[in-house]
């Protein structure tokens, strides 16, 4: 197999296998589909993976002749990085018959498309939860459609039309094959023989050595493994680094920016694993953000809704959890509550590995502690100890897919109600995502009392001196942060908590 | 009816058989769901087309004394770039005053204004190029808030005044008197298609231009302008839009004409589409407005006088802003009688965009002024804040005329919100989150019903006319246009229903074509809610003309009376005997009857003095009310809507499913205004808020788990399409009583005495900002 560059970029495009060679690497998914293909259901709304227009749907082999449904933001997606992998558009939902898939036909019932340019990417979304849910409640419909924004329905009648997975005969609608259901009622996966067909094919298009990709002048290095990206990377230390592209693509679309060498990680597939371990939870830094946050779960639950409320399902498909730490964006949303939690970072260049504590990561505004030719291989958490009181509290100014203002997470170590340790992790507030410190040597050691998380919430609200920005002023930060300390206590700590969230109440109805 | 519970007589369906009344799916519904509907993108370009883009001005204002495009002309891919002097024509696509440039000459006077444009064979390449432009501009002071320009008396447009009675007088008699200030946010239309043209030049001085407008022949007239040449040179065509909500009103002039310039410069097709950033910064917006209040009432929180000054960022030019702020004016009183008043209306000159249509068009500002006053009231008497809207109604034969004379003859408001009061349960949610609230240290409940009186037909009364063009082919086909334009709401269906009720014919039978300037000239925007109103009537004409010759010739294959023969079920039908439509089509050809007819509609009753803004601007109001129910966080000033029901007043319904998808997509919208969609412009006058990134519509979390969507049961007084009401901004407004919730709320931390300090949009901020300002009222009983 070439290394010279000339090798194409192999992907199964609605069925059928495509080889596509002489583009830019830095050439996404919805300009190939639109410019090069005609395929122009898929729509341009925003190029940044914030309005759902451009949904598609990838399929990636499990291994064990299943796949993945995935949909992803094509506005934001590097085409080579679709090596080895199956793309649906929307074009390819109706049956061979010409009949629409159950889940078009119930938006044209459910009257779900106005201007219907947000359309075909709702039914994308729709496709996607389709594959992956039986009959999705309303809360897994939200998280479904969080990346998908629809300007003219009130989105009413597309969460009508979402209700009806549940009862769509497959059979009778003629929804067979890949496109059939992917989940039984009992839970079980349902696998069609084309699924199997298709997976199999991308087995067949699995690579066992670096893929490199040129393409107007620019090149693409997609190693294998974390011993390639080693090997990449110090041959390459100028290289630009992407994982998902959910900031890169930005870079791309907005700043159009040429990144010259880009060396990927998403195809190393020893660096896509997540290990939990008998002390640690190892995620590697190529496992996306959906994984990672799967596996953190299990050991703190209390973080379900800050990684529901982490961009979309489509960016989260997308992006990695070691993307998001190595960019170190002061408003990542993961970093606040891997700090709290005493994470690592696990940076390797060349053989040599070097951890540590995550926010040692950031040293000024866009500045890391990673020098060229080193990558972020890792993030290691470490597993839950007893008497933890964590919670991770993010504010923005829209519940789904947005950006914070303030991110607190909060983690105490209680000894009965003795505060054994505190470590606070906080974004939004300075200019790297960080800690605060002075607040923690406050409540360590002390008892955890409303007196304390006064005076913990009044230290919180001096410890940073965060900016006026679009998404809020400084003085709202700082209220906002002892607040939320407030909030910690009233959920954590009183004896008889409160409703503490508009999420807890519904209509007097 | 006691049963709260009791649905409304349904006036909803139609009779059997009946096209017109049933909820028939969108014309594009299956086209949109399977990705093949074309928008102008999507269309294939021809052999050698070119991609635009703009190069804008990086300052708010500013002489701008030189532009340098050596770098953009030999960046790879340019073929061509034009600076204001390459303009052939016109360089102007004001609608009304001709302030609007199309690319900056001389001075540029808001960050964004596009003060170059780039031709290149990818639009990669034109993007990459416009940011190679150099401009040599001299800074001047901008002006950047209502409140600056109030002070330099700086106005695009000179202040009106509206007044009855002697305010001053009866505010000096009134038994109580308030004041305050509350503002309201703009809104970025964010229709999920951003602006978008293609310009093909034809043979001679023609020019073929699709694009993505509300107004067609606006952008037909100036893109002649621009051009040089006749209106007869160029024709535009849109098939659909992908949203407009009045964000394509007028705003895509400019771009259309950027595109036509440089495609009969190069000779090539030129498509410029905005990319979703250059979008949000260089086309207008919802006015931002300041409402100041002075208010006198009576013990029952009846207003007796009221003194408002509604002022307005308009941006650098007039664009719409007269009719938009003429219409905040109009909607100042809602549904409320006021007796003795002054309405005082600034235009505000800024160095921003210049701000446009959107849904409601003024009217949402002019609500939500008088509900805060209605608010302000309601805190300051102890009363239910329902009750004192009530009390301020409209009378049915008596205090029934508004502000600008015109009486209001079809008052239904009162009815409709006792009904709503009752479905809603409004008086026992009260009674249980007073309760609730008591009992909950952060969470506080809101709630709140507000009604919505929306008055139906262009203020610029010519606009109230509209032509159609029907061919009935000799298959029995029928092919419609007509000068409405398709943004999805539905327009196009409706029609179409209106034409194939008229000849009989099953829906599908009857096609409706893009909306094409060489087709129907001079239509007007389709806007102001009245797309089916007028539409729908030229429509019908149409359809007579042809269906009398048919019934004519039919009469005679019958033998029959004409006026005996009926059309229904894809038959002409006399007295027992019948004919399929097709075959008295195909003998009609043969028989050499005309099957093309053209038809035409200009509403009647209307007559307004611009200059007093008095008279009837509006044939007819629409009505509705709301009931909200909210929820806040009083530690972070997180908010959610839990809950609303809706009343609305359609008339007699066209098409039910479409109705709702407007009323439902216009509450929802209203909402992300009023609660959620935050336009931050820094100290420089630079838009910080230009992507779905930073500026936050709602997504379907934010639609409530509980919702209920009703109509009234009545049909519309006035003789429109079918006794149909306009139902496309109207219910934006129902969204009030979400806001208004919001306050409640608000008001339950200091025990509903004081009406909160809160502005539009209430983001989490700003509510926790009134939450703490109304706790420290209360804790030094100010």
């Amino acid at each position: 197999m070439p290394a010279d560059g000339t090798d194409p970029i192999r992907f199964v495009l609605n069925g059928g296998r495509v080889d596509v060679a002489g583009v830019s690497p830095q050439t996404t998914l919805l300009t190939w589909l639109r410019d090069a293909r005609q395929l122009t259901g898929t729509k341009e709304g925003c190029a940044e993976g914030d309005c759902g227009a451009c949904t598609v749907v990838v399929a990636e082999s499990r291994r064990d002749g299943t796949l993945a449904w995935k949909p992803v933001n094509a506005c934001i997606r590097l085409l080579p990085s679709l090596d080895g992998k199956a793309v649906f558009t929307v074009e390819s939902l109706r049956a061979p018959s010409g009949a629409l898939h159950p889940v078009q036909q119930a938006l044209v019932e459910c009257h779900a498309s106005q201007c219907g340019f947000c359309t075909p990417g709702f039914a994308m979304s729709l496709f996607g939860l389709y594959k992956n849910a039986s009959a999705p409640s309303r809360e897994a419909t939200d998280d479904a459609l969080s990346g998908n924004l629809c300007r003219c329905t009130g989105y009413r009648p597309i969460l009508a039309a979402a209700e009806r997975i549940g009862a769509i005969d497959a059979q009778a609608c003629g929804a067979t094959g890949w496109r059939g259901p992917g989940v039984a009622a009992d839970g079980s996966r349902i696998v069609s023989g084309e699924e199997q067909l298709l997976a199999a094919q991308l087995d067949t298009l699995r690579r066992d050595e670096t893929f490199v990709y040129e393409g107007e002048g620019r090149r693409w290095i997609a190693p294998v493994d974390a011993d390639g990206l080693a090997a990449a990377c110090a041959a390459h230390p100028d290289a630009h680094i992407v994982a998902g592209a959910t900031d890169v693509g930005l870079w791309i679309t907005k700043q159009h920016r040429d990144l010259g060498t880009i060396v990927a990680t998403g195809a190393a597939r020893d660096l896509a694993l997540v290990r939990v371990g008998s002390d640690i939870i190892e995620i590697g830094a190529a496992a996306t953000l959906a994984d990672a946050f799967d596996a953190l779960e299990g050991d703190y639950p209390e973080l379900a809704e800050a990684w529901q409320r982490f961009a979309s399902v489509p960016i989260r498909n997308a992006g990695t959890l070691g993307g998001n730490i190595a960019n170190g964006s002061p408003i990542g949303d993961s970093m606040p509550a891997l700090i709290a939690l005493g994470a690592q970072v696990v940076l390797r260049g060349g053989g040599t590995v070097r951890p540590m504590p995550l926010e040692d990561y950031y040293l000024a505004y866009q500045k890391t502690a990673r020098v060229p030719g080193e990558f972020v291989a890792a993030v290691r958490v470490p597993r839950r100890a007893g008497g933890l009181a964590l919670r991770a509290y993010k504010l923005s100014k829209r519940r789904d897919q947005d950006i914070s203002a303030v991110f607190a997470a909060f983690a105490l170590l209680l000894d009965g109600d003795r505060i054994v340790s505190a470590r606070i992790g906080c974004g939004g507030v300075a200019a790297t995502p960080t800690r605060a410190t002075a607040t923690e040597a406050v409540l360590a050691g002390s008892c955890w009392t409303p007196n304390a998380a006064e005076a913990a919430a009044h230290a919180l609200e001096r410890e940073f001196a965060p900016i006026d920005d679009m998404r809020a002023s400084a003085v709202y930060r700082r209220r906002a942060l002892g607040n939320l300390m407030r909030r910690m206590w009233l959920e954590t700590g009183a004896s008889t908590p409160p409703a503490t969230r508009v999420e807890q109440v519904s209509a007097t109805w | 009816m006691n049963d709260p519970r009791v649905p409304l007589p349904d006036l909803g369906v139609p009779d059997a058989g009946a096209v017109v009344g049933a909820p028939l799916p969108h014309d594009s519904a299956a086209l949109h769901v399977a990705g093949e509907a074309a928008y102008t993108d999507d269309l294939p370009e021809p052999k050698g087309t070119l991609h635009a883009a703009i190069g804008v001005s990086p300052v708010a204002h500013g002489r701008l004394r030189a532009v340098n495009l050596d770098a953009v002309r030999a960046a790879p891919g340019v073929i061509d770039a034009i600076v204001a002097s390459d303009i052939p024509g016109a360089n102007d696509v004001g609608p009304i005053v001709r302030d609007d440039p199309i690319l900056a000459d001389g001075g540029v006077q808001f960050a964004g204004q596009p003060v170059f444009a780039v031709a290149a064979t990818s639009a990669d390449a034109a993007r990459r190029a416009a940011r190679l432009g150099r401009f040599d501009i001299e800074p001047l002071p901008a002006i950047l808030t209502v409140e600056e320009a109030m002070a330099a008396a700086a106005f695009v447009l000179p202040p009106v005044h509206v007044a009855r009675g002697d305010a001053a007088a009866a505010m000096a008699r009134a038994p109580h008197r308030l004041s305050g200030t509350v503002r309201s946010g703009g809104q970025d239309h964010f229709y999920l298609e951003g602006q978008v043209a293609l310009a093909i030049p034809c043979e001679g001085r023609t020019m073929h231009v699709h694009c993505s407008t509300q107004h067609p022949g606006e952008v037909q007239h100036m893109v002649a302008r621009a051009l040089g040449v006749d209106d007869h040179d160029v024709v535009v065509e849109c098939r659909r839009m992908g949203g407009g909500f009045g964000g394509k009103e007028t705003q895509m002039s400019l771009f259309a004409c950027v595109a036509a310039i440089l495609a009969r410069r190069t000779g090539r097709a030129v498509k410029l589409r905005l990319d979703r950033d250059d979008d949000m910064r260089s086309t207008g917006k919802r006015h931002a407005f300041v409402h100041g209040y002075d208010a006198g009432y009576d013990d029952d929180g009846r207003i007796l006088a009221l003194d408002l000054t509604l002022a307005s960022r308009c941006g650098f030019s007039a664009d719409l802003s007269g009719p938009i702020n003429d219409r905040a004016v109009f909607h100042a009183d809602n549904a409320y009688w006021l007796p003795d008043v002054a309405i005082h209306s600034y235009r505000c000159r800024t160095n921003t965009v210049s701000d446009t249509a959107f849904r409601g068009f003024g009217g949402p500002q002019g609500m939500f002024a008088i509900e805060a006053v209605i608010d302000a009231i309601a805190r300051a008497t102890g009363l239910d804040p329902l009750d004192v809207r009530k009390a301020n109604l409209y009378g049915t034969s008596e205090r029934n005329v508004t502000p600008y004379g015109m009486t209001v003859e079809d008052n239904i408001a009162p009815g409709l919100i006792e009904h709503l009061e009752r479905t809603s349960r409004y008086r026992e949610r009260r009674a249980d989150i007073t309760a609730w609230n008591e009992a909950s240290p952060v969470i506080r409940r809101g709630l709140a019903l507000t009604p919505v009186k929306f008055g139906i037909s262009f203020t610029a009364t010519h606009y109230n006319q509209a032509g159609a063009l029907l061919h009935v082919y000799s298959d029995g086909t029928a092919l419609l246009n007509h000068g409405g334009t398709e943004m999805g709401q539905g327009l196009f269906t409706k029609v179409r229903q209106v034409v194939a009720q008229e000849l009989g014919l099953a829906p599908d039978r009857v096609r409706v074509t893009a909306s094409d300037t060489s087709k129907v000239p001079n239509a007007s925007p389709t806007a102001a809610s009245s797309g089916s109103d007028l539409n729908g009537m030229a429509a019908r004409d149409a359809a007579r003309t042809v269906r009398g010759r048919l019934a004519a010739h039919a009469a005679r294959m019958l033998g029959c009376e004409a006026d005996a023969v009926e059309f229904r079920d894809g038959r002409a039908i006399g007295s027992d005997r019948s004919i399929p439509f097709a075959k008295l089509a195909r003998a009609a050809y043969l028989a050499r009857v005309p099957l093309s007819a053209t038809g035409f509609y200009a509403t009647p009753k209307i007559h307004y003095d611009p200059k007093t803004l008095s008279g009837r601007p509006f044939f007819y109001f629409s009505y509705g009310a709301a009931c909200a129910e909210v929820a806040i966080d009083t530690l972070t000033g997180e908010h959610r809507l839990l809950a609303v029901d809706i009343l609305h007043d359609v008339g007699r319904s066209l098409n039910p499913a479409i109705d709702r998808g407007q009323i439902e997509g216009g509450f929802l919208q209203g909402w992300g205004w009023l609660a959620m969609e935050e336009l931050v412009w820094d100290a420089k006058g630079d838009l910080r808020t230009h992507a779905p990134s930073t500026y936050k519509i709602p997504t379907s979390r934010d639609w409530p788990v509980h919702a209920r969507v009703d109509f009234w049961p009545g049909e519309n007084r006035e003789a429109t399409i079918h006794r149909s009401k306009a139902v496309g901004e109207p219910p934006f407004m129902l969204a009030l009583a979400g806001y208004q919730a919001l306050r409640d709320a608000v008001a339950s931390v200091a025990g509903y005495r004081y009406a909160p300090d809160l502005d539009a949009p209430a983001t989490d901020e700003r509510i926790l900002a009134a939450v703490d300002d109304l706790k420290r009222r209360m804790g030094s009983g100010a």
